[in-house]
C-alpha cells in the first residue's frame, strides 16, 4: 500500500490544492474505511473457519481506477505533505525564529535533553562555550513568578536553551483553535465560492500557452483494442463479470439431485463395506407415549415416586418419559428432551458397535421336551389309599414278602412291625434292640424269613405271617444244628460271629444273629434267597460281608478298602454285585472275582440306588439332589441325569412288573416316573416324570426314607420321618 | 516309523534352540579361530553357561506373541487410535468420514481376543473397514479443505484481505453423491434407512438461524422436507399418524418400506439444548441425509411422473416467472402451503400403476396370508381416499402444515384463514359447502349449522382406524376419549390391550364407561353394583352353586342325576404339577434360557396386571362420578 506515488487527473491536483479539507484527503489514498463492506459467505460446510459472521473487511474501491483508465493524458504528482499544514507553521518559524537552521543557539542537536540533567549546563552555543542553566529551579521563585507575573500563564520554557518563552496572543489563538480542532488558520475562509477552473465553456484564451497535441483529440487505438477484446469475451462468455461469477458460484454450491437409482432393486457393483450391519430402527411409541393415552397408563404416585428415584439410574425405568395427558393439542408443549434424543440417536448411529445378535422367536413352551401325557402312562400310583400307623419313631426301611400279602417296616424305635396290606392291620410286633436300618425279605418263597439290621446285630426273622407251612418248615430248618464242617478263619471271626438264639428270642421269631463289628447300614439278599450281603460303612476294607444261610458262613470279599461303602446291590441275573461307594459304582463278577465296570456318577455322594428286573438299567440317587439313569449298555457315564427333587434324594425303587420308578426326598416328595427300556438296543430308555406325591409331614429335617413298590400291583410303599408308612395306590 | 519320529525331533529342535540358532552360526568361525586364540572360545562357553534358561524361555514367549494375533480375531480388529494412525487423520476429520461412509465399531465375539489381550474396552474397528476408507477420496478433499482454510487464515491474519477473499470464494466442496450410491446400493435400501434422516432433516428445518448451523443447511432440509412432503401427498402414502408428547410420528410406505419419522411440536428451540448437544456432528449428520433425501426425492418424483423441483399445478413456468419474477418468497410460500397439488410431467402417468386391482387366487395354498394380504390392501385403498369429498377449514389456533398434510394425504381439500399463513387459501370461513371445521378452543362465537366443528384428533383416529369415527365424541368442548397408539400391535403379542383398542377393532365390544347405568341402582344405596362384575363375569365362568338347597326340598322325589362336575381346582393343580416335573426335564443347556424367559414373561403378566388394576380404578371412579351426577339431577327433579 504505497500511496505517495500516483496517477491522477490535473483537473483533481488543482482542486485538492485548493480545498485541502479533510475528506479529499482520504480519498488520495484509493480506500475507503468501512464504509462499504461485504459479508463474505463461506463454504460453510467446514466448521473450521473462525465464525463468518465477523468477517468484515475493508474493501479496495476499484472503480475510481477504472475511469480514469479512459482518460488520455496523466500528470504525475508528488504530495509527500498536506498543504494545509504548512501554512501556521511558516508563520511561526517568522515570528520567533526558533528554527534550527536560522538561529539555533545550542548546537547539541536532536538528542534527548534529559542527558544533561546532572551537568549545570544544557549544552553549547555557536561559540562553543556552555550555556548555563538559569537557576529558576527555586521554588520560591517560581511561586513568586506565579504570584505576580501576569504572562505566567502564557510562559514556556524551551527545553532546549533553558529559556523561559512568553507566547504571543497570536500563538494562544493558534493553540485554541488547534485545541478546538478548527482550521488553524482564523483568516482562511471555508465557503469561499468555488472557483470552476475547467468549465465546458469555450474560452478565448487557452490555458497554457501551448496548443493540445493531437493524440488528445484522438480515441486510443490500443485501448479501444483493447475494450473491443474484452466486450468480445463478455459477449462469448469467456469473461464473466463479477456478480455473474457471484452467482455461478452460488449455483455450484447448491445441491444437484438427480436420478441416482435407475430401478429400485438392481444394485450397481461397487465396493462396498465389509458385512454392513444396518442400525437397528427405533421403537415405535406405545400408547403411553400418547398426549391423551388411555387412563391406566398415567403414573400412579407410587410409580411416579419410583420414576423419580431412579433419576441416578435411568436405564432401569421402564418408560424412559413420563406419561402426560392433554385435554387438547393446543396444550401440549414441546418435548423438553427432543434434540437432545436427536443427538443420542445421532451418537448411536457412529459410536455404538454394533454387532449381530441372534433373537429367539421361540416361546417358552417350545423348550418343554416332548413328552407323552401321563394320562396315556397309565396305570402308576396317584392316590393315597391307606395310611399306616403305629411307629412310635421315624420308619427307615420297609420290605414286601414276595407274594406281595405282607409289608415289614423297621423304625427307630427299635422294633418291627408286620402289616396286612390290604386291610393295614398290624399283624406282628417285634421287639429287635436296636435302630432298625435295614431290612429286606428273603426272596425265595419257599422261606419265610426276613433279614434286619439293628445296630450291629443281623437278625434272621421268621415273623410268621403267610402260609403256616412255609413257616412251619423255616421253622424246622433253623431248629437244627449245624456242625461247622470248615474251619472259619480268624480274619473272619473277628468281623462277624453266627450265633444261635436263646429261647425268648426265638419265641419273638429270632431265628439267627449274626454279631458284626460295626455298625450295619444295609443288608441285601441274592435273588435266589441263600446268600445276603451286608454293608457297614465304616468297616474299611471288611465292610462287606457276604452270608450264606444254608451253611451259615460268611466271608469278606474285598482285601482292600474301597472308600466309603454306600450300599450294595446283586444283579437279580447275572453274578454280578454292586458296590456304591461315596462317589462312583463298581461292578464286581463274584464268579472271575474282578471288577467288571466302573460307573462315573460325578456326584457328591451316593445315598441308594436301584436295579431293572431286566439288569441293564440302573438308577443311582445321590443326597446332591440328583438321580441318575445309568444304562449299563450304554456307557459307564450317566444316560440321563434327572433333577427332579428340591433336596437330597433318600432312596430309589424299580418295579418289577411296571416300567416305573419312584425316588423319595428329604423335601418331603416321592415322584413316581415312568421308566420304560425297551428290548430293541437303538432305543433309549423313555423316562417321563408322573407324579408328585406330598403326603408326609416334615420331622427334624428329615421327611420320606424310604421308598418300595409292591411286587405285583402298581402300588407304592412310603416311610416317612413321622412314622407313617402311606400306602398310593 | 523311526523317520517320523525323528521329523518331530527337528520340529521341536528350533524352539529350545531358538536362542542359541545365531550361536551354532558363529560356531564354526570360532572354531577356525580356535587355533589361533583358544582363550576366546572359552569365554564364549562361559557365557554360553552362564545365559541362565530362564532367558531361553523369555525369549521364546516374545517369539511367540509375536505370532499370536497374526490371524483370527486378534488380526480382523483395529483400535480408534490405530485407524488414526493409519489414515493420517484427526480425530475430527475420521468422525467426518465415518458419518459420511457409514462406518461404525464392531462388537467382536471376544472381546479381550480382538484387543490383543488387552483388557478394558476398547473402540474397535474392522480392519476390512478401515482398509476401504483409505481408498475414499474424500479423504484428499478433506485435507485440501483443510489446506485452504489454513490459507484464508493466514491471509486474514497478514492482513491481505483481498487474497483471503479469493481462498474463501474457492473453497472445495466435497461431494458425496457417490457415497450415497455406495452406501444404499438400491432405492429399497434407501428407503429403509430413512427414518432417521428424516426426523433431523424436519428438526433442522425447524431451527432458527444460529451460528453453529449453516443457514443454507437449514433452508435446505426446509425445501426438501417440504418436496417429501408433497410427494406423499402425491402418492397418498400416509399409513399412520400418532400424536405423542414427543411429537407427531408419521409413518409412510413407499414401495413396500413403512417409513416413520418424527416431527417435534411447534418447536420452542431451548438453547439449553445446544450446550448438550454438539451442533457440528448432527450438521454433518445433516449434511449428508439432506443429500440423500434430495436423491430420494427425486427418485420418487420421478417414479410419480413429477417435475422436480416442485412445480404447482395451474400455474404454468411462464407464468410463474412472470408473475413471480422478482417474488420468490411468494412461490416458495406457495409450496410450503402444500394445498396445491403438483403437475406432472407428462401424460402417460406410472402413477396410475398404483391402482392395480388385486387378482384372487382360489388354489393359493396360503389362503389365510392371502386373504390378510388381501384385506390389509382394501383396507390401504379405503384411507387413500378416507376424506375425499371434505372441505375442511382450518380454525386458526391448529398447527396448520400437520392438518394439511394429513388431510390433503387422504384426498381433503383444506383452507384456512389468510392471516396465518400467506399461502394459497381455497375458500374462506363463510363459504357454505365447507364440511368440517377443526377447532382446538373450548368454545366457538359463530357456528355455522351446514358443518361439523371437530377437534384435530377426530383426523388422526378416524386415519388411524380406517374409518371416518362417530364425530360426537369429538365435538367442541367435549372431553376426548384417548388417543391410542396405531403401533402398538407390533410389539409382542402378550400385551396389554386397553378396551378402548379392543373396542375399535371389535364393534360388538361395549366400553364399559359408555354402559348406562341404571335408575334402579341409582335408589339402591346400600349396594352400589359390582363394576368389576360387570365385565369379569366374561372371563370367570363359575356360578355359585347352591344345590344343597335344592336337596332338601326335594327329598322325597327321585333325584335327577347329577352331572359330573369336574373338580376344576384339583385339575388345575394337577396340571400345574405336571408342568412343574416337565420342566425339571428340561435340558440343561437350555435351563437358564427358559428361566430367564419365564422371567420375562411374569414381568409382562405383572405389568398387564397392574395396568388393569389402575383401568379397574379408573372405571370405579368415573362411575361413582356419573353416579353422582346422575343422582344429584334426580333430586333436582324430584325438588
Amino acid at each position: 500500500m504505497n500511496p505517495r506515488k500516483r496517477k491522477v487527473q490535473p483537473e483533481k491536483d488543482i482542486e485538492e490544492k485548493n480545498d485541502p479539507a479533510d475528506e479529499p484527503e482520504e480519498n488520495l489514498f484509493g480506500y475507503i474505511s468501512g464504509n462499504e463492506s461485504d459479508e463474505l459467505e463461506w463454504e460453510t460446510d467446514d466448521e473450521s473457519t473462525a465464525s463468518p459472521m465477523s468477517k468484515k473487511e475493508i474493501k479496495p474501491q476499484k472503480h475510481k481506477a477504472s475511469k480514469e483508465a479512459g482518460s488520455s493524458s496523466e500528470v504525475t504528482a508528488d504530495s509527500s505533505l498536506p498543504e494545509a499544514a504548512s501554512v501556521p507553521y511558516t508563520e511561526y518559524e517568522d515570528e520567533f525564529d526558533t528554527s534550527d537552521e536560522e538561529d539555533l543557539r545550542n548546537t547539541v542537536g536532536n538528542i534527548p535533553m534529559n542527558w544533561y540533567d546532572d551537568y549545570p549546563h544544557l549544552g553549547y552555543d555557536w561559540d562553543g562555550k556552555q550555556i548555563l542553566k538559569s537557576n529558576s529551579d527555586d521554588q520560591i521563585d517560581y511561586f513568586l513568578k506565579r504570584m505576580e507575573d501576569p504572562d505566567f500563564w502564557k510562559t514556556v520554557r524551551d527545553r532546549q536553551t533553558g529559556a523561559d518563552v512568553v507566547l504571543s496572543d497570536k500563538d494562544v489563538e493558534l493553540i485554541h483553535r488547534i485545541e478546538a480542532s478548527k482550521i488553524p488558520d482564523a483568516t482562511f475562509n471555508d465557503y469561499a465560492p468555488w472557483i470552476d477552473w475547467f468549465t465546458n465553456e469555450v474560452m478565448k484564451m487557452p490555458l497554457r500557452k501551448f496548443p493540445e497535441h493531437k493524440r488528445s483529440f484522438l480515441p486510443s487505438r490500443i485501448e479501444a483494442k483493447q475494450v473491443n477484446k474484452m466486450c468480445h469475451a463478455l459477449r462469448m462468455g469467456y469473461m464473466k463479470t463479477k456478480k455473474q461469477k457471484a452467482e455461478e458460484r452460488l449455483k455450484k454450491r447448491e445441491k444437484q439431485f438427480y436420478l441416482l437409482w435407475e430401478k429400485d432393486d438392481v444394485a450397481d457393483k461397487m465396493r462396498r463395506i465389509h458385512d454392513y450391519i444396518p442400525a437397528p430402527k427405533r421403537h415405535l411409541p406405545g400408547h403411553a407415549e400418547s398426549y391423551n393415552p388411555p387412563a391406566e397408563y398415567l403414573f400412579n404416585n407410587k410409580e411416579l415416586r419410583e420414576w423419580n428415584k431412579q433419576a441416578e439410574t435411568p436405564w432401569k425405568r421402564k418408560l424412559h418419559f413420563i406419561p402426560e395427558k392433554h385435554a387438547s393439542l393446543l396444550d401440549v408443549p414441546a418435548y423438553r428432551d427432543f434434540m437432545k434424543e436427536r443427538f443420542t440417536r445421532c451418537l448411536d448411529l457412529y459410536l455404538c458397535p454394533r454387532a449381530r445378535k441372534m433373537r429367539l422367536t421361540i416361546e417358552p413352551e417350545d423348550l418343554l421336551p416332548k413328552l407323552p401325557s401321563p394320562r396315556d402312562l397309565q396305570p402308576f400310583p396317584s392316590v393315597m389309599s391307606l395310611v399306616f400307623t403305629g411307629h412310635t419313631d421315624m420308619i427307615r426301611c420297609l420290605s414286601i414278602d414276595p407274594i406281595g400279602q405282607y409289608l415289614i417296616s423297621g423304625s427307630d424305635d427299635m422294633t418291627i412291625k408286620v402289616w396286612e396290606i390290604n386291610t393295614g392291620r398290624c399283624m406282628r410286633t417285634i421287639n429287635v434292640g436296636g435302630v432298625v436300618r435295614s431290612i429286606e425279605w428273603c426272596p425265595n418263597k419257599a422261606l419265610s424269613l426276613v433279614a434286619v439290621a439293628a445296630d450291629r446285630k443281623l437278625l434272621l426273622i421268621n415273623p410268621g405271617v403267610g402260609d403256616i407251612l412255609v413257616v412251619k418248615k423255616t421253622d424246622s430248618l433253623f431248629k437244627e444244628t449245624l456242625e461247622q464242617t470248615f474251619a472259619v478263619s480268624e480274619k473272619v471271626k473277628a468281623v462277624v460271629q453266627w450265633e444261635n438264639t436263646s429261647e425268648e428270642e426265638w419265641d419273638t421269631g429270632i431265628r439267627f444273629i449274626v454279631n458284626h463289628f460295626k455298625e450295619i447300614k444295609q443288608v441285601t439278599w441274592h435273588g435266589r434267597g441263600d446268600y445276603f450281603a451286608t454293608v457297614m460303612s465304616e468297616g474299611g476294607n471288611r465292610s462287606v460281608v457276604i452270608h450264606q444261610v444254608s451253611t451259615r458262613h460268611s466271608q469278606i470279599p474285598f482285601a482292600k478298602p474301597k472308600g466309603l461303602v454306600q450300599c450294595i446291590l446283586f444283579h437279580p441275573v447275572r453274578p454280578f454285585l454292586f458296590v456304591a461307594t461315596q462317589k462312583n459304582v463298581r461292578i464286581y463278577d463274584l464268579v472271575k472275582q474282578e471288577l467288571f465296570k466302573k460307573l462315573q456318577t460325578y456326584a457328591q455322594w451316593i445315598s441308594s440306588m436301584a436295579i431293572h428286573s431286566g439288569g441293564d438299567n440302573l438308577i443311582v440317587g445321590t443326597y446332591d439332589r440328583k438321580m441318575l439313569w445309568f444304562d449299563l449298555d450304554l456307557s459307564t457315564d450317566p444316560y440321563k441325569t434327572l433333577r427332579l427333587h428340591r433336596n437330597a434324594v433318600r432312596a430309589v425303587a424299580f418295579h418289577k412288573r411296571y416300567p416305573l420308578f419312584a425316588s423319595c426326598s428329604d423335601d418331603g416328595s416321592t415322584i413316581i416316573s415312568h421308566g420304560m427300556v425297551y428290548n430293541d438296543l437303538l432305543q433309549n430308555p423313555l423316562i417321563v416324570p408322573l407324579k408328585m406325591l406330598r403326603d408326609h409331614q416334615p420331622h427334624n429335617d428329615f421327611s420320606v426314607l424310604n421308598v418300595i413298590f409292591h411286587p405285583n400291583q402298581p402300588w407304592v410303599f412310603s416311610s416317612g420321618a413321622d412314622a407313617t408308612i402311606r400306602l398310593y395306590t | 516309523m523311526t523317520h517320523q519320529s525323528s521329523s518331530i525331533i527337528i520340529e521341536r529342535a528350533p524352539s529350545p534352540a531358538g536362542s542359541s540358532a545365531p550361536a551354532s552360526q558363529l560356531l564354526p568361525r570360532l572354531g577356525s579361530r580356535k587355533q589361533t586364540d583358544p582363550a576366546q572360545n572359552e569365554i564364549f562357553k562361559e557365557k554360553q553357561q552362564s545365559t541362565p534358561p530362564a532367558r531361553h524361555a523369555r525369549n521364546s514367549t516374545v517369539h511367540k506373541s509375536d505370532e499370536k494375533y497374526q490371524s483370527g480375531e486378534g488380526a480382523r480388529y483395529i483400535t480408534r487410535k490405530a485407524a488414526l494412525r493409519k489414515l493420517q487423520l484427526t480425530l475430527r476429520d475420521f468422525r467426518t468420514l465415518c458419518i459420511v461412509k457409514g462406518i461404525y465399531p464392531r462388537e467382536p465375539k471376544h472381546r479381550r481376543r480382538a484387543q490383543q489381550g488387552k483388557t478394558g474396552i476398547q473402540t474397535l474397528y474392522l480392519k476390512k473397514d478401515i482398509q476401504f476408507l483409505m481408498h475414499e477420496p474424500i479423504i484428499w478433499k478433506i485435507r485440501e479443505k483443510k489446506v485452504h482454510l489454513k490459507r484464508i487464515k493466514r491471509a486474514r491474519s497478514m492482513k491481505d484481505y483481498s487474497m483471503a477473499k479469493r481462498y474463501a470464494s474457492t473453497v472445495p466442496v466435497i461431494e458425496i453423491d457417490h457415497i450415497i450410491k455406495e452406501r444404499y446400493p438400491t432405492f429399497i435400501d434407501a428407503l429403509r434407512d430413512l427414518d432417521d434422516c428424516l426426523t433431523l432433516c424436519f428438526m433442522f428445518a425447524a431451527l432458527p438461524r444460529r451460528k453453529t448451523i449453516p443457514s443454507y443447511l437449514i433452508a435446505l432440509c426446509r425445501r426438501l422436507t417440504l418436496e417429501f412432503m408433497h410427494v406423499v401427498i402425491a402418492s397418498r402414502a400416509l399409513r399412520h399418524v400418532f400424536v405423542s408428547i414427543k411429537g407427531i410420528y408419521y409413518q409412510v410406505e413407499f414401495r413396500g418400506q413403512t417409513i416413520t419419522w418424527l416431527v417435534s411440536h411447534n418447536f420452542g428451540f431451548d438453547p439449553r439444548d445446544a450446550s448438550e448437544v454438539d451442533f457440528r456432528t448432527m450438521t454433518t449428520f445433516v449434511e449428508f441425509y439432506s443429500t440423500m433425501l434430495g436423491f430420494v426425492n427425486f427418485r420418487l418424483y420421478h417414479i410419480m411422473n413429477l417435475n422436480y423441483p416442485p412445480q404447482l399445478q395451474g400455474y404454468t413456468t411462464e407464468e410463474l416467472e412472470n408473475e413471480l419474477i422478482d417474488d420468490r418468497v411468494s412461490l416458495s410460500d406457495r409450496v410450503a402451503a402444500l394445498n396445491i397439488p403438483l403437475r406432472s410431467a407428462g401424460v402417460s402417468g406410472e402413477a396410475a400403476a398404483d391402482e392395480i386391482e388385486l387378482d384372487q387366487f382360489p388354489m393359493s395354498e396360503d389362503a389365510e396370508v392371502a386373504d390378510e394380504a388381501r384385506q390389509k390392501y382394501e383396507e390401504t385403498k379405503n384411507l387413500k381416499t378416507l376424506f375425499n369429498g371434505m372441505r375442511v377449514f382450518l380454525n386458526r389456533e391448529v398447527p396448520r402444515e400437520m392438518l394439511v398434510f394429513v388431510l390433503r394425504c387422504c384426498g381433503a381439500e383444506v383452507s384456512w384463514d389468510t392471516s396465518i399463513f400467506p399461502g394459497e387459501c381455497l375458500f374462506n370461513e363463510d363459504d357454505e359447502s365447507i364440511t368440517h371445521q377443526i377447532v382446538d378452543r373450548p368454545s366457538i362465537d359463530k357456528q355455522y349449522i351446514s358443518r361439523y366443528y371437530v377437534q384435530p384428533q377426530w383426523i388422526f383416529d378416524s386415519l388411524n382406524a380406517r374409518k371416518l369415527l362417530p364425530v360426537e365424541k369429538y365435538f367442541i368442548g367435549v372431553p376426548l376419549p384417548p388417543h391410542l397408539s396405531p403401533f402398538s400391535h407390533e410389539y409382542r403379542t402378550h400385551r396389554y390391550v386397553p378396551p378402548e383398542e379392543k373396542a375399535l377393532k371389535d364393534d360388538s365390544y361395549v366400553l364399559k364407561e359408555d354402559i348406562p347405568i341404571d335408575e334402579t341402582d341409582l335408589l339402591d344405596e346400600d349396594e352400589s353394583p359390582n363394576v368389576d362384575d360387570m365385565i369379569d363375569n366374561e372371563s370367570d365362568g363359575e356360578v355359585p352353586v347352591d344345590t344343597e338347597k335344592n336337596e332338601k326340598v326335594q327329598n322325597m322325589e327321585v333325584k335327577k342325576g347329577e352331572t359330573y362336575r369336574a373338580n376344576k381346582s384339583k385339575e388345575r393343580k394337577d396340571y400345574k404339577q405336571m408342568h412343574q416335573l416337565k420342566e425339571k426335564m428340561i435340558r440343561r443347556k437350555y435351563r437358564n434360557l427358559y428361566k430367564s424367559m419365564m422371567q420375562g414373561c411374569r414381568g409382562r403378566e405383572k405389568e398387564i396386571k397392574l395396568l388393569k388394576y389402575k383401568r379397574r380404578l379408573h372405571e370405579r371412579r368415573r362411575f361413582e362420578e356419573k353416579k353422582a351426577a346422575m343422582k344429584a339431577q334426580h333430586v333436582a327433579a324430584l325438588m
